[in-house]
C-alpha cells in the first residue's frame, strides 16, 4: 500500500500539488486521472522520488520516502517496477536483454536462471518468441510497451506505475495492454499505479481511482461510483464526449 | 551565476559518477564497449589529422628555416617538438572533444529525454555511475595511446612529404627527430592528454545528463560539451605548460 499525506510541490513558487492525500491499495489498479496540465505526472514522479516534494509524506507500506536517504530510496527502487510512457526501452539492448537488465544489476541468479526468468516474464505478456533478439527500433509500439512491462515486473516488484501505458497505441492494442496491467496487478499482488486521461482504461481498470484538477484532489472513488459522482469539473472531464455521455445514461 | 551553479552541478554529478559500481560485472561489460566506442573508433581521424599536419609542419618549417646558418637537420626537430609538445595532445584533443564530446552528450541526452536515464534510476541503480564512468575511465585510459600514435604517425607524415616531395633528405630529416630528444616531452604530452581526456568525456557526460526537452536541447547540449570542453582544453594546457615546463 501506498499512502500519500498532505503532498505539496512547486516549481518556481507555483504550486502544482496543493495538499494531495490519498490511499493506493495493494493488489488493485489505482488510477490518477485528470486533464492534461493537471499535474498527475508530478503525483506520479513525486510518488516515485523523481521529483523532492516540498513537504508531506509518501508511505511505502508505513517507510516514509522523503525521510530516507538516497542509499535507502535506492533499495526501496528496488521494489518498484515503472511503466514509461515511451517505453523507456534501451535502445542498445535487444529485447530479451532489456529485460534482463534488472535482473544482472541486481538478481543473485545464474545467467541461465536470469534468462529462464526474462522468457517467462516475455511469455507472460505474449509477446512472440521471435522478437526475442531484436532491438526496441525493430518492434512495434504495442510490442515496445509489452516489453516495458516485461522488464517492470522481472524483479517481482511490489509497486507498478505506469506513466500514460496506451499513449499512442491504437484502441485495440490499449484494451490488450490494460489488460495486462489489470491481470498482472491481481496476480502478482502489486500495488499499481495507472496515470491516465484515457476514458477506456478508467472504466475497464479503475478499481481506485483519484481525480486531479488544478492541483487538487478533487474527487476519488472508483469505476461503478463514476457515474453517480456529483462532481462538475470531474464530470466535464470523463464524460466530455457524447458517446460517454450516452454510457452514463444508460447506467444511472 | 550560471557558471557558478553549473560548477556545483558538474562537481556533485562527478560525486555520484565515482562511486562504487552497483554491479562490477556491468561495469567491466560496459567498459571494452567504451574503448572500442570512443577510443578505437577515433584511430582512423588521429590516423588522417596526425599524417596530414605532420605533413604540412615539415613543408612549412623548411620554408621558414632557408636560412645556410641553420643545419639542415632543424626541419626534423621543428616538426618533432611542434607535434611532441602541442599537436598531438592539445590540438589532437580539441579535434577529438568535438568527436568524442558531441557523441557522448547526445548519446547520454538522447537516453535523458527519452526517459531512460530516469527508468535506471527507478531500478535503484546509480545511473550517472553506471552510464558515465565506464565512458570517462575508457577515454582516458585510451587517449595517452592517441596521443604517442598520433605522435608516431604524425613523424611519419613529415617524412613522406620530406623524402617524397624531395624537401629534405632521409638522413636530414631522421637525424632532425632524434637530435637532442628530450624524454620528458612525451611525459609531459602524456599528463596533458589524460586530463584532457577527462575534460572532453565528463564535461560531456555532463550536458547530456542534464540536458531536457527535446531534440533540439541534445544538440544544444552537444554544441555547449564542445565549446565548453575546448575551452577548458585551452585553459587546463596553458595551466599545465606553466606547471610542467616553465
Amino acid at each position: 500500500m501506498i499512502k500519500v499525506t498532505n503532498l505539496f510541490k512547486s516549481f518556481d513558487g507555483e504550486e502544482v500539488l496543493k495538499d494531495i492525500s490519498a490511499v493506493f491499495e495493494t493488489g488493485k489498479c489505482n488510477m490518477i486521472i485528470g486533464q492534461s496540465g493537471s499535474g498527475k505526472t508530478v503525483l506520479m514522479k513525486s510518488i516515485i522520488g523523481l521529483h523532492r516534494i516540498d513537504s508531506g509524506r509518501i508511505e511505502y507500506d508505513g517507510r516514509n520516502m522523503p525521510d530516507m536517504r538516497m542509499r535507502d530510496i535506492r533499495l526501496l527502487r528496488r521494489e518498484v517496477g515503472m511503466l514509461f510512457q515511451g517505453s523507456a526501452l534501451f535502445d542498445s539492448l535487444t529485447v530479451m536483454e532489456n529485460v534482463m537488465y534488472p535482473l544482472e544489476m541486481f538478481s543473485s541468479s545464474t545467467k541461465k536462471e536470469m534468462e529462464l526468468r526474462a522468457k517467462f516474464c516475455l511469455d507472460r505478456v505474449n509477446l512472440p518468441e521471435h522478437s526475442y533478439h531484436l532491438f526496441p527500433s525493430e518492434i512495434s509500439g504495442g510490442m515496445q510497451k509489452r516489453v516495458a512491462i516485461a522488464r517492470a515486473i522481472s524483479l517481482n516488484p511490489k509497486y507498478l506505475f505506469c506513466d500514460e501505458p496506451n499513449s499512442g497505441l491504437d484502441p485495440k492494442t490499449s484494451i490488450i495492454i490494460d489488460k495486462l496491467i489489470f491481470e498482472i496487478t491481481h496476480e502478482f499482488n502489486i500495488t499499481t499505479i495507472v496515470n491516465s486521461h484515457d476514458m477506456n482504461s478508467v472504466i475497464e481498470i479503475g478499481e481506485n481511482i483519484i481525480f486531479i484538477n488544478n492541483g487538487l484532489m478533487a474527487w476519488s472513488g472508483t469505476n461503478k461510483d463514476i457515474y453517480g459522482a456529483k462532481n462538475e469539473d470531474l464530470n466535464d472531464f470523463v464524460f466530455a464526449s457524447e458517446l460517454y455521455k450516452q454510457v452514463k445514461m444508460i447506467n444511472q | 551565476m550560471s557558471i557558478i551553479k553549473d560548477t556545483g552541478q558538474y562537481a556533485l554529478l562527478m560525486y555520484r559518477v565515482f562511486a562504487v559500481p552497483d554491479r562490477g560485472r556491468m561495469f567491466w561489460r560496459q567498459f571494452p564497449k567504451e574503448l572500442e566506442k570512443l577510443g578505437l573508433a577515433s584511430l582512423p581521424i588521429v590516423i588522417i589529422i596526425s599524417v596530414f599536419i605532420g605533413a604540412i609542419m615539415t613543408i612549412q618549417t623548411k620554408l621558414n628555416t632557408e636560412n645556410p646558418l641553420l643545419p639542415t637537420y632543424s626541419t626534423g626537430l621543428v616538426t618533432r617538438d611542434t607535434l611532441l609538445l602541442e599537436f598531438s595532445s592539445t590540438i589532437m584533443c580539441l579535434i577529438l572533444a568535438g568527436k568524442v564530446g558531441s557523441n557522448i552528450a547526445s548519446e547520454i541526452g538522447t537516453m535523458r529525454i527519452t526517459e531512460q536515464i530516469d527508468a535506471i534510476e527507478i531500478m535503484g541503480v546509480n545511473s550517472a555511475n553506471y552510464l558515465i564512468l565506464p565512458k570517462i575511465t575508457a577515454f582516458v585510459v585510451m587517449m595517452p595511446f592517441l596521443v604517442i600514435f598520433s605522435m608516431a604517425i604524425g613523424l611519419f607524415g613529415g617524412y613522406l612529404v620530406g623524402v617524397f616531395g624531395d624537401i629534405i633528405t632521409t638522413a636530414d630529416y631522421l637525424l632532425g627527430i632524434q637530435y637532442a630528444f628530450i624524454p620528458y616531452y612525451v611525459f609531459y604530452s602524456v599528463v596533458k592528454s589524460l586530463v584532457f581526456a577527462f575534460l572532453i568525456s565528463s564535461v560531456a557526460s555532463y550536458y547530456g545528463y542534464y540536458a531536457y526537452g527535446g531534440a533540439l536541447n541534445v544538440g544544444k547540449a552537444s554544441t555547449n560539451a564542445v565549446v565548453n570542453s575546448s575551452i577548458l582544453i585551452l585553459f587546463f594546457n596553458l595551466l599545465i605548460t606553466n606547471l610542467m615546463l616553465n
